[in-house]
């Protein structure tokens, strides 16, 4: 069980949420290039993951029982970067560098090049191969951490990640806790019209996978989801987090246009203005 | 003449024949005792690859993961990251052939401990034809940063691979073959990693004959052939391909003035290639190349299927008398 998440804890990892998304935007506006919709919308699970759910310490990020994140669609990184500079990986300055020359932060997420980046990760479909061949490390090793998987809908276009999928079932790797970004798009437009992936939730039960859905934006039962998986002895689960691409900035919301490009300078002025006032809500200090 | 420590019985007519993937499985028996890390994964060809033994003693570290060979590839790198030194096997043409993007960026890239263990290697697979006589795998591994490849030229040879790979930090590629062939070293013969063997040395060499694999004993014949027609030939037996041994090759292509190389793969890109960019590097002579001439294989016995595609002890006797004119 996780510990549990009291009224200020939730209230920290929201406004956490936000300062990621606004530092988000900072940091693709200064990289140039990079994609926007992915991250904004799986934010409130990385700030979930980072600041409450994963049992790490980001000053030994290669602790040997650490709760393993495997980033599937490499593609969203920038988010995962934020995240890891607010949690203590590095420091936030260093998120200048992403996709420039000499950098850690490689375009998309390399193992070897950043510590706390558990696979090299880019090309999909295959983070949750990788994801089972970690928990499977866990079993044979008798350690107790956790394998989160984080995927997208449009990768499950692809056969490497069904076969996986088989797999993990076979072994009933209860350690593996796969997270879907079900936001409906992916580069070429909807997922469903690209390549439908429905039923999503009848698919994982038939590969032998516990199923739960999840508004991917309400932290608290994306918690309980987690809570609800490591319950789980006899499966593997995953966790279909319904998001909205580009989340947080009204004009980048159910986009496909957005999947792959980074604001430019007008775009990053009314998206951080947007997110400063919480959507007009509230006066920022520094609009 | 022959090299010391390799089996006396190698010009016989009963020389022991044995298949080159029975080393895979002797040699994860011997690595699988000695490191507790040690798994093997195999994609529904766990006999076929001589995973077997390894599954019968080792339950537990054995994982079947069905016809799925990027599934194989992918777990393994996640094995590989996690302090475990995973073993995976299946017909070459499939890994790393159709794998080959998840040995690329989640094994080579990712730098994990994976070992890749390609069977059915070359057009000696036989009756099962093309789709599965793989001829490029040497060429889509060499290229890989961060991967390793050996060639061994028999059993024992594979056996020694196989363990030494196990040792050897950081992912390796070894090719394996199916059908049984010449035992040509002996327990004693040496096998560093990285350093080319000589196994025959005549008195005033013209030509460097440089040979990978189930080949190599064909390199032999021909070597003791063209002795008898006085020319002179050194055989250098190439089980590393990457770290080649560039100084070995280099500084007997000097002494020679010629080489030929001899390799049961697609001679673009694959051994003979290699070599060639060490001469080109650093000491150009001539080259000929015995392998596969840019085709693929076909049905039939292995045997005639060298002969026929041109890879046979004459063959090799005819590309160094032809690289001997061109000097």
């Amino acid at each position: 069980m996780l510990e549990p998440l009291h009224e200020k804890k939730l209230k920290f990892l929201e406004e956490k949420a936000n300062q990621i998304r606004e530092d988000l935007i900072e940091t693709l506006l200064e990289a140039g290039s990079g994609h926007s919709a992915g991250p904004l919308g799986m934010t409130d699970i990385f700030t979930a993951l980072y600041f409450h759910i994963l049992n790490h310490h980001p000053r030994n990020p290669n602790w040997e029982d650490r709760d393993r994140l495997v980033l599937s669609n490499g593609h969203i990184c920038p988010v995962r970067y934020v995240a890891m500079a607010h949690a203590g990986y590095f420091p936030i300055e260093e998120l200048k560098t992403l996709r420039k020359i000499n950098s850690r932060l490689q375009g998309h997420p390399h193992r070897t090049a950043l510590p706390g980046v558990e696979t090299t990760s880019g090309p999909l479909g295959s983070g949750l191969s990788q994801s089972v061949g970690m928990a499977l490390a866990g079993k044979l090793d008798n350690k107790k951490y956790k394998v989160f998987c984080l995927m997208s809908d449009g990768e499950h276009n692809s056969g490497n990640l069904w076969e996986a999928a088989m797999f993990a079932g076979k072994n009933k790797l209860n350690n593996l806790i796969g997270v879907i970004d079900r936001n409906n798009i992916q580069i070429d437009g909807f997922t469903e019209e690209i390549m439908p992936i429905e039923p999503l939730k009848e698919k994982y039960e038939a590969f032998n996978w516990h199923v739960i859905e999840v508004d991917g934006h309400n932290i608290e039962a994306f918690v309980d989801a987690v809570n609800e998986a490591h319950a789980i002895y006899e499966k593997p689960t995953v966790i279909i987090a319904h998001t909205i691409p580009g989340k947080g900035v009204s004009f980048m919301e159910n986009d496909y246009t957005w999947h792959g490009k980074p604001p430019d300078k007008e775009e990053a002025k009314k998206a951080l203005s947007e997110l400063r006032t919480l959507g007009g809500k509230i006066e920022s200090e520094h609009k | 003449m022959l090299a010391n420590k390799l089996n006396p019985k190698i010009f016989e007519k009963d020389v022991e024949m044995k298949a080159i993937r029975d080393g895979y499985g002797d040699g994860l028996l011997i690595a699988g005792e000695a490191n507790p890390d040690i798994v093997v994964l195999c994609a529904d060809l766990t006999e076929s690859t001589r995973s077997q033994k390894f599954a019968e003693k080792f339950p537990k570290r054995f994982f079947e993961l069905g016809v799925a060979e990027q599934n194989l590839a992918a777990v393994a790198a996640g094995l590989g990251v996690s302090g475990k030194i995973p073993f995976i096997s299946s017909y070459a043409t499939f890994s790393p052939g159709r794998n080959w993007e998840q040995i690329r960026t989640t094994i080579a890239y990712n730098d994990s401990n994976v070992k890749i263990a390609g069977h059915h290697a070359g057009i000696m697979t036989g009756p099962d034809g093309a789709t599965h006589e793989a001829t490029e795998d040497v060429a889509i591994m060499r290229t890989l940063p961060n991967m390793r490849v050996f060639v061994p030229c028999d059993w024992i040879e594979a056996k020694k691979a196989t363990i030494a790979a196990a040792k050897l930090w950081g992912p390796t590629y070894i090719r394996f073959a199916r059908e049984k062939s010449p035992v040509v070293t002996t327990e004693k013969t040496p096998f560093t990693p990285g350093k080319a063997e000589i196994l025959w040395q005549s008195k005033k060499p013209q030509a460097l004959i440089v040979a990978s694999g189930v080949l190599v004993h064909n390199a032999l014949l021909a070597a003791r052939e063209l002795e008898n027609e006085k020319i002179g030939t050194v055989v250098l037996n190439l089980h590393t391909i990457k770290p080649i041994d560039e100084e070995k090759i280099a500084s007997l292509a000097q002494k020679c003035g010629a080489a030929v190389s001899v390799e049961e793969h697609q001679i673009y890109g694959g051994i003979g290639s290699a070599v060639a960019e060490v001469l080109a590097k650093n000491h150009p002579v001539p080259q000929e190349f015995i392998g596969m001439q840019d085709t693929f294989g076909e049905s039939g016995n292995p045997w005639d299927l060298v002969k026929k595609y041109g890879m046979d002890a004459k063959d090799i006797r005819h590309a160094v008398k032809k690289v001997l004119r061109r000097k």
